[in-house]
C-alpha cells in the first residue's frame, strides 16, 4: 500500500475527506518550497502534490501560471522537483508529483518512475495524458509501484469515466468544472453530480475519487467534502504566497490557510 | 476540378497517430469536444451538401483554383530549373490559410455552436479567421502574443473592422505558442458554445487530419495543373513548413507519386547552429506539444524553447505530427533556410516576376533555389508559394534599409 492509499483509507476511517495541497516545487525557490510545504502539512495537509513547473502550463489559470514561471525562473529541474518530493515524504504526508507530461517523457518514463519511488513518492498525477496515450506510463508506475492519477471532467462520458477509473490507482481526480486551476466564487455546481456519475464507474473497484479545481475556503472544503474523498487546493495556497511581503508571513498564511481548509474537511457532514 | 476528395493516408493509424508521432495528449475534459469535432468532420467530408456549399464558396468567394504561374525569370536564379509557383496568395486574405478556415467555420455551424475562437502569430490566420466569422455570422475572439499585437497592428485593426475581438496574451513568452495556450484555456471553459479553429496541422487528434483535409486542394489542383502544362509530374515540390498546414496541403496529392521529390523548408533564422531558429525537424527532437508528439524545440528538461524566425508565421517551436513522421520515413525531406536566404529569394523574386511573397513562402523559393542548383535545368519544380507579401512590407523594407535616410538613397 502505498502512503497516499493508506493516508486516504486514515481520513476515510475517521470519517471525513481527505485535505490535498497542491504547490510547484521550486515556488518561490526550491529551498523555500520545502518549507511552504511544511506549512501546509503542519497546517493539516494530508497530501501534497508537487507540481513540476512547465513552460506550457495549458490547464492553469493565472495564479498557478504565475507561481510555476517563478519555480522556472529560479531554474527548478526534475531533480529540483524530486529532491522536493523527498522532503515532503520525510513530514509523513504523503507527496504525490502533479506534471503536463513532456517533461516526464523527456526524463525518462521508466527513469522518473524509479526515481519517484527512491524518492519516497506515492504517485504521479498527469492532467494532459489521457489513459489511451499512457501505455508506458501504466507499464513503468506499475513496475516501480506508483500510483498512477488521471483526471475526469463533467464532459467525460460513461464509457470514459469507467476507461479512466480502471486506469487510476491511488485515486481519481476529478476536476469539478470546465476550466482552469484557480479559485472561484463558488463550488461548481457540476461538481457533485460527476462524482456521483463517478462512483458508479468505481463501484467494484472502490477507488477514492479526489475533487480539485475553483475551491478556496473552508467553506467551500466542507461543502465538497460532503461527497468526495479527498478536497484538492492549489491556487489559494500559492496565492498566500505571492500576497504575503516575506516568506515568513507566507508560511504563516499557508499554515492558516492550510487550517482552515482542514476544518472545513472535518466539518462536513457525511 | 476534383477539390472534394480527402483521401486518407495509408499509415493514418487509429486516434490520429502517424507512426510514433501525432495522437491526443489533452486534458480529458477536451476529449469530448474532440470526438465531437472528429466525428461532425467524417459526416461533413462524405455529405455532399456540405461539400457542395464549401466547394461554391472556394470558387466564388476565395477565387480558386488558384493560378499556376511560369516563373520563366526566377528560374534562372534556381539553376535554370523550371519553377511553377502554385498561387496561394492570390487568394481572398492573401494566403492559403482561408481552405481551412471556411470549412471549419461551415462545420463550427453545422455543430449548432456560435463562437469561434482562433490564435493568431502574424495576423494571417486571424483575419481569415475573422474574414469567415463575418460571413458566418459567428462571433469571434482572436488571442494574439502581445508581442505580435505590437509588431502587427495593422492586422490587428484589420481583424477588428471584421468584427472579431482580439485578445492580446499577456503571459509566458507573448508570441504564439502562448496564444496557443490560451485559446486552448477558452476552450475547455466553453466548450459547449464555442469551436476552436485551429490554424495548423498541429494539436490534438483530429485537428492535423483535418486541417491536412481542408488544405488537400491546394496539391489536387496543382497536381493536375502541373500535369495539363508539362505533361508530367513535377520532379520536386517545395514548400514552407511552420506548423506546416500549406506543406501538407501541396504534398498531400503528391505523396503516392513515389517519383516526385518533397521538400520542407523550415525557418532556420541567424542559423541552426546559433539555437535562435525554428527548425522543429531540423534543430529539436521528438516530445509532446500542445496535444501532439512531434518534433520540438526543448531543452534537457522538456521545457519549450522559444523559436525565432523572421517570418512570424514561421515562428513556432514545434511541427506537424505527419511532417515529424514524413521525416521519419524519409517520404520527404526538410532542411533549414536562414533569414538572409529567405531575405535574398524574395528580393528576388520581387525583382524578376514582380511578385512580392509572404517571407514564409521566401523560405520556399530560396529551397527551389537549391533544389534547381542539385536538379538542373531539365527539372520542374513546383513551388507553394503560400502568400502575399503586404504584411511583410515594413519588415522587409527595414530589412533592406529601405525606410528611413536609407531609404531616400535607394529610391
Amino acid at each position: 500500500m502505498t502512503t497516499l492509499q493508506s493516508k486516504l483509507a486514515e481520513a476515510r476511517s475517521q470519517g471525513r475527506a481527505a485535505l490535498i495541497g497542491y504547490l510547484p516545487a521550486g515556488f518561490p525557490d526550491v529551498e523555500s518550497s520545502v518549507r511552504v510545504v511544511q506549512a501546509m502539512v503542519d497546517g493539516g495537509c494530508d497530501v501534497i502534490e508537487v507540481g513540476l513547473p512547465y513552460s506550457d502550463p495549458t490547464m492553469d489559470g493565472p495564479t498557478i501560471q504565475r507561481a510555476a514561471g517563478m519555480a522556472l525562473e529560479a531554474g527548478t529541474t526534475p531533480k529540483d522537483v524530486l529532491a522536493v518530493v523527498r522532503a515532503t515524504a520525510a513530514t509523513g504526508a504523503a507527496a504525490l508529483v502533479m506534471s503536463y507530461w513532456n517533461p516526464i517523457e523527456r526524463y525518462g518514463v521508466e527513469a522518473f518512475a524509479a526515481d519517484m519511488a527512491d524518492a519516497g513518492g506515492s504517485g504521479v498525477i498527469t492532467p494532459d495524458l489521457i489513459p489511451e496515450e499512457a501505455g508506458p506510463w501504466i507499464a513503468a508506475s506499475d513496475a516501480a509501484g506508483l500510483d498512477r492519477i488521471f483526471l475526469v471532467a463533467p464532459s467525460s462520458t460513461d464509457a470514459r469515466l469507467k476507461l479512466t477509473c480502471d486506469a487510476s490507482r491511488g485515486f481519481v481526480y476529478a476536476a469539478s468544472l470546465m476550466g482552469v486551476t484557480g479559485t472561484r466564487a463558488k463550488v461548481s455546481g457540476t461538481a457533485e453530480r460527476l462524482v456521483e456519475r463517478t462512483r458508479e464507474a468505481t463501484r467494484d473497484s472502490g477507488l477514492p475519487v479526489c475533487v480539485g479545481l475553483g475551491i478556496s475556503n473552508g467553506a467551500q472544503a466542507a461543502e465538497v467534502a460532503a461527497y468526495a474523498d479527498g478536497v484538492i487546493v492549489g491556487a489559494g495556497f500559492c496565492q498566500r504566497v505571492l500576497d504575503a511581503p516575506d516568506l515568513e508571513s507566507g508560511l504563516d498564511a499557508v499554515r492558516a490557510f492550510a487550517a482552515e481548509l482542514g476544518e472545513g474537511v472535518r466539518a462536513a457532514a457525511r | 476540378m476534383n477539390t472534394d476528395a480527402h483521401p486518407v493516408p495509408d499509415y493514418l493509424g487509429e486516434g490520429g497517430h502517424y507512426g510514433r508521432f501525432g495522437g491526443r495528449f489533452s486534458p480529458e475534459a477536451l476529449v469530448a469536444a474532440l470526438d465531437e469535432v472528429a466525428a461532425a468532420w467524417e459526416e461533413a467530408k462524405s455529405d455532399p451538401a456540405f461539400q457542395a456549399e464549401l466547394n461554391t464558396l472556394l470558387a466564388e468567394y476565395t477565387g480558386r483554383p488558384s493560378p499556376l504561374t511560369d516563373a520563366r525569370n526566377f528560374s534562372a536564379h534556381c539553376g535554370g530549373a523550371r519553377v511553377l509557383l502554385k498561387r496561394e496568395d492570390l487568394n481572398h486574405t492573401g494566403s492559403h490559410k482561408i481552405n481551412n478556415v471556411l470549412g471549419q467555420a461551415l462545420l463550427t455551424k453545422r455543430m449548432g455552436k456560435t463562437r469561434v475562437i482562433a490564435e493568431t502569430g502574424a495576423g494571417q490566420h486571424g483575419v481569415a479567421t475573422a474574414t469567415a466569422c463575418a460571413l458566418m455570422g459567428l462571433e469571434c475572439v482572436i488571442y494574439m502574443g502581445e508581442e505580435d499585437t505590437r509588431r502587427q497592428a495593422l492586422n490587428v485593426a484589420r481583424m477588428n473592422m471584421l468584427g472579431a475581438e482580439v485578445v492580446p496574451v499577456t503571459i509566458g513568452s507573448r508570441t504564439l505558442k502562448d496564444a496557443v495556450n490560451e485559446a486552448f484555456r477558452d476552450w475547455v471553459a466553453n466548450v459547449d458554445t464555442t469551436h476552436y479553429l485551429l490554424g495548423t496541422v498541429a494539436g490534438p487528434h483530429p485537428f492535423p487530419s483535418m486541417v491536412r483535409d481542408l488544405h488537400y486542394v491546394i496539391g489536387a489542383e496543382a497536381r493536375e495543373q502541373v500535369l495539363e502544362r508539362t505533361g508530367a509530374l513535377p520532379d520536386a515540390v517545395a514548400a514552407c513548413v511552420g506548423g506546416g498546414s500549406n506543406a501538407i496541403g501541396v504534398f498531400a496529392a503528391f505523396i503516392p507519386d513515389e517519383s516526385v521529390r518533397l521538400y520542407g523548408f523550415e525557418a532556420g533564422g541567424d542559423g541552426v547552429g546559433t539555437g535562435r531558429h525554428a527548425a522543429s525537424i531540423t534543430g529539436g527532437s521528438p516530445g509532446v506539444f500542445q496535444g501532439t508528439r512531434t518534433f520540438v524545440l526543448q531543452d534537457e528538461y522538456g521545457q519549450t524553447v522559444p523559436s525565432h524566425s523572421i517570418s512570424a508565421g514561421l515562428d513556432y517551436p514545434a511541427v506537424g505530427p505527419e511532417h515529424a513522421w514524413l521525416a521519419d520515413s524519409g517520404r520527404a525531406s526538410y532542411a533549414a533556410v536562414t533569414d538572409a536566404a529567405a531575405m535574398e529569394a524574395f528580393r528576388l523574386l520581387c525583382r524578376t516576376e514582380g511578385i512580392i511573397p509572404a517571407i514564409e513562402s521566401a523560405h520556399a523559393l530560396a529551397g527551389a533555389r537549391e533544389i534547381g542548383a542539385e536538379l538542373g535545368p531539365d527539372a520542374t519544380i513546383l513551388v507553394s508559394l503560400s502568400g502575399r507579401g503586404d504584411k511583410d512590407v515594413n519588415t522587409a523594407a527595414a530589412y533592406f534599409g529601405l525606410t528611413g535616410d536609407e531609404g531616400e538613397r535607394n529610391r
